[in-house]
């Protein structure tokens, strides 16, 4: 079975590029990202600002059950071509890592399939590296945990 | 052939980690390891066969028996940082491709 999500991620490269392939329309993968209602399904955060233009800005934010502000991110959008791309930049307040810049391209594979290519430029390699380290914390499941415990003992 | 993709679907298996997690501690015989799921034991052989062939387990013969154990230098490749990334985003598309269709369907 082919995985449908890729990381490119060359070592020693402040970028890396992620591509996935959907059973769905291009318009309606393209609709994932523009409506703000639609975000904040799939994305698992409020948006609290989507503006789909260019020098538009976004504000995303997520909060606990309690209440409390866990994460929050904004950015520039630089451009937005309707079913064919975006280009944003992405930061996470109230962190120490700078702010990325993304290209994001969408492209009609067959009328009910589509691909996006995401395209991540970071300010180091340091910082790339970093961010696919704590990027995944809230997705990860407990049995991939102990394992990575085991295998650190390993080590 | 892409061995570490092989190995990433390999640990995506359930039942396949927890055979990993048995074996991390102690080597073990098929029958040992079988005894510690209600999976029927050709089952379990299956899950040993597609972990050995991912060099994520290794045989021992001792005697007659065949003892597995981990492979420590294969496990390594499996800490890799980018997978759990990719998984992150895997889940992400996942659930935007289920959001669409219904989407689809709905209207």
């Amino acid at each position: 079975m082919q995985q449908k999500t890729k990381i490119d991620a060359e070592d020693g490269k402040q970028e890396l590029v992620i591509t996935r392939e959907f059973d769905l329309p291009l318009e309606l993968l393209f609709k994932a990202y523009a409506e703000p209602e639609i975000v904040e399904q799939w994305m698992g955060t409020k948006v609290l600002k989507l503006e789909n233009k260019k020098h538009g800005s976004y504000q995303f934010e997520t909060s606990d059950a309690k209440g409390n502000v866990v994460f929050q991110a904004n950015g520039v959008i630089h451009e937005f071509s309707p079913n064919h791309k975006i280009t944003r930049t992405f930061e996470m307040e109230n962190t120490p890592f700078d702010v990325q810049l993304e290209f994001l391209e969408f492209e009609q594979l067959t009328d009910d399939t589509s691909k996006l290519n995401m395209h991540i430029v970071y300010k180091s390699v340091a910082l790339r590296d970093q961010m696919m380290q704590i990027g995944f914390a809230p997705g990860i499941n407990m049995a991939h945990n102990r394992l990575q415990d085991i295998v650190s003992k390993l080590k | 052939m892409n061995l570490r993709r092989d190995v990433f679907q390999a640990i995506a298996d359930p039942t396949r980690r927890a055979i990993l997690l048995l074996v991390a501690s102690q080597s073990m015989t098929a029958g040992s390891i079988a005894s510690n799921f209600d999976t029927a034991r050709p089952t379990v052989s299956k899950h040993l066969q597609i972990l050995t062939e991912c060099e994520l387990l290794e045989q021992n013969q001792n005697g007659r028996e065949i003892y597995y154990h981990i492979n420590a230098k294969k496990m390594k490749e499996v800490a890799d940082f980018i997978e759990p990334f990719r998984k992150m985003w895997d889940d992400r598309f996942n659930k935007l491709e289920t959001i669409m269709k219904k989407y689809k369907s709905n209207k």
